[in-house]
């Protein structure tokens, strides 16, 4: 899922000062299981954003809102009919980078500040420890390297083994980080697969992830028409 | 691999030649200063067969590895130009590398390069487009086959003798020594080693990379850090991937004259890894302290140097022992 983190609550409040009537939207999928965009932490920021509005002696209206998933038309839609929405000179989305984007996509005419930072792509470890798992590179290697992502999980995205700072397991760039190499070491061991290592995997083309230039999916067997993906 | 054209890199001459060789490193300043590089040159010439020159070590911004290797070069000291792939993408790697040749500059060792966090410019953004093998793949394409890695045609290959680095005291050792198959694979004609205070763990090292035979496809030449102080000594314990035992440490501890026990911890191990099988040479790191290279090289027995331009009495030089 995507992980993201709330930006910081000065910063939130300095983008939403010049707005009376400010509606936050929380989103129901990843950022809510991260805990950082559901509808509990949009009524704690509103709540903020009020104090913060009355101890200036200013008047301002904040609203809550929440929609399923902020990344999709179909439940964006459903703000269509939303008082909160109709009202609102400023969103506060706190969905993920795509969801903020489509909020202001859908309503061209309002202003749409972002709540969140938008991390990465992990998983949840433990109560309130989320990891990074992939980079989104577009071109996965997870079958060479025993299900460890080299691109993401090494601090320098080695593709033929590990650096010279490995040490005891542990990345050079921090004695809490697991090396990536060590990992994937490990587990091809395990499956009896350390015949890979051997491989001298050449130099990527990185077009396949964001160096190409924005990425775009357009699928022949499910387009309709001449979609183009615009 | 016999070179005989005059810009040829000396360095490989006389791993070529079987003789033990015996480098140095300069550490470019963190300026525009060509004086200092001059300096540091200076004090190197005659001593050693070639110096590396580091590229923006520890992710600290210096001048450049391939300018302070032609200040270098001018001074009279081939250099080994180091080249991280941390900082660059292919197009500016593959650039620097035909600016090297072109200022002949033929010496190349390519390593991974030391995470940005640990610099003064953490907050930069960490390329890696290539690792360190595939860089190597790259400069052996460049040399031997005379393609770009993006596949054209390069008028004229380029002439560079690439080398890696190797970390004896790094584990898994498997792994490890898979790693360092590869970059041999990938083109590696020399391989310099961490600096070594452990030589019973080196030369265990040592015995594995000979059963591998890696000796024989390149030269493995052992890295010897010269301490000045106590302090320099503990820093490098630190530094990742160094491996110093206890009864080093407790030696400088114990000297009243740190300067000189840090020269003899130096002579003592070089004393041993001249008479390892497979060790092909020295590589004496004293940043910072250039003049005490002098005093090793005259003291290891490494003196005079061998010059090609010169008729060679045979057996004046340390033989690297090689079966
Ligand atoms: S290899 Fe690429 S796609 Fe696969 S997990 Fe890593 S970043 Fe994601
Ligand atoms: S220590 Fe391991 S994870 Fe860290 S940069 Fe080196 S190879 Fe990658």
């Amino acid at each position: 899922m995507i992980v993201a983190e709330r930006k910081n609550i000065d910063e939130i409040l300095r983008m939403v000062e010049p707005y009376s009537n400010v509606a936050v939207v929380a989103c129901g999928t990843c950022v809510a299981v991260s805990m950082a965009g559901g509808e509990a932490q949009a009524l704690e920021i509103a709540s903020l954003i009020r104090k913060k509005a009355r101890a200036g002696g200013r008047d301002v209206e904040v609203t809550v809102t929440s929609v399923i998933r902020q990344c999709d038309m179909e439940f964006l839609d459903a703000l269509d009919d939303r008082a909160e929405i109709y009202g609102a000179e400023c969103v506060l989305s706190l969905g993920c980078g795509a969801g903020v984007q489509f909020m202001a996509e859908k309503y061209p005419y309002k202003i749409i500040v972002p709540g969140l930072d938008t991390t990465f792509i992990g998983v949840n470890r433990g109560l309130g420890f989320w990891t990074e798992m992939c980079q989104g590179c577009g071109d996965c290697v997870l079958e060479k390297t025993g299900g460890i992502c080299p691109v993401s999980r090494c601090a320098k995205s080695h593709f033929n083994g590990p650096c010279g700072g490995s040490s005891g397991g542990r990345c050079e760039i921090n004695a809490d980080a697991d090396c990536a190499w060590q990992l994937i070491y490990d587990r091809l061991k395990r499956i009896n697969q350390t015949d890979r290592l051997l491989e001298i995997n050449p130099a990527r083309d990185w077009r396949a992830s964001r160096d190409g230039g924005p990425r775009k999916l357009v699928r022949a067997d499910v387009t309709v028409g001449d979609n183009d993906g615009e | 691999m016999t070179v005989s054209s005059a810009a040829a890199s000396n360095f490989r001459r006389v791993l070529d030649s079987g003789r033990f060789s015996f480098t140095a490193e300069i550490g470019p300043p963190m300026s525009g200063d060509a004086e200092n590089v001059r300096k540091k040159a200076r004090s190197l010439k005659g001593f050693v067969d070639a110096a590396n020159i580091t590229d923006n070590q520890t992710a600290i911004v210096r001048m450049s590895s391939i300018a302070a290797g032609y200040l270098a070069y001018t001074e009279g000291v081939e250099p080994i130009i180091q080249m991280t792939c941390r900082d660059r993408n292919r197009i500016a790697l593959q650039s620097d590398l035909l600016g090297a040749c072109a200022l002949g500059l033929r010496n190349v060792l390519i390593l991974s390069g030391d995470h940005q966090s640990f610099g003064n410019h953490p907050a930069s953004k960490n390329v890696y487009d290539v690792d360190s093998i595939q860089l190597l793949d790259a400069v052996r394409g460049m040399a031997d086959d005379g393609l770009f890695m993006g596949g054209s045609r390069l008028k004229t290959p380029i002439d560079i003798f690439p080398g890696a680095t190797a970390n004896p005291f790094a584990d898994p050792r498997e792994l490890q020594l898979i790693r360092l198959g590869k970059k041999i694979r990938a083109g590696a004609k020399f391989v310099q080693t961490q600096g070594i205070y452990d030589i019973a763990k080196f030369r265990d090292w040592m015995e594995a990379v000979r059963a591998l035979g890696f000796h024989e496809r390149a030269r493995i030449i052992a890295g010897v850090v010269v301490n000045k102080t106590q302090k320099s000594m503990e820093m490098t314990a630190l530094v990742p991937g160094m491996d110093i035992p206890e009864s080093a440490l407790r030696r400088m501890r114990d000297a009243k004259n740190k300067e000189e026990e840090g020269i003899g911890i130096a002579l003592d191990l070089i004393g041993e890894l001249k008479n390892i099988e497979g060790v092909a040479g020295v590589h004496v790191m004293a940043i910072g302290w250039e003049s005490a290279v002098k005093t090793i090289s005259e003291l290891a027995g490494m003196l005079p140097r061998p010059s090609f331009d010169e008729k060679l009495e045979e057996g004046s030089w340390p033989e690297t022992k090689q079966t």
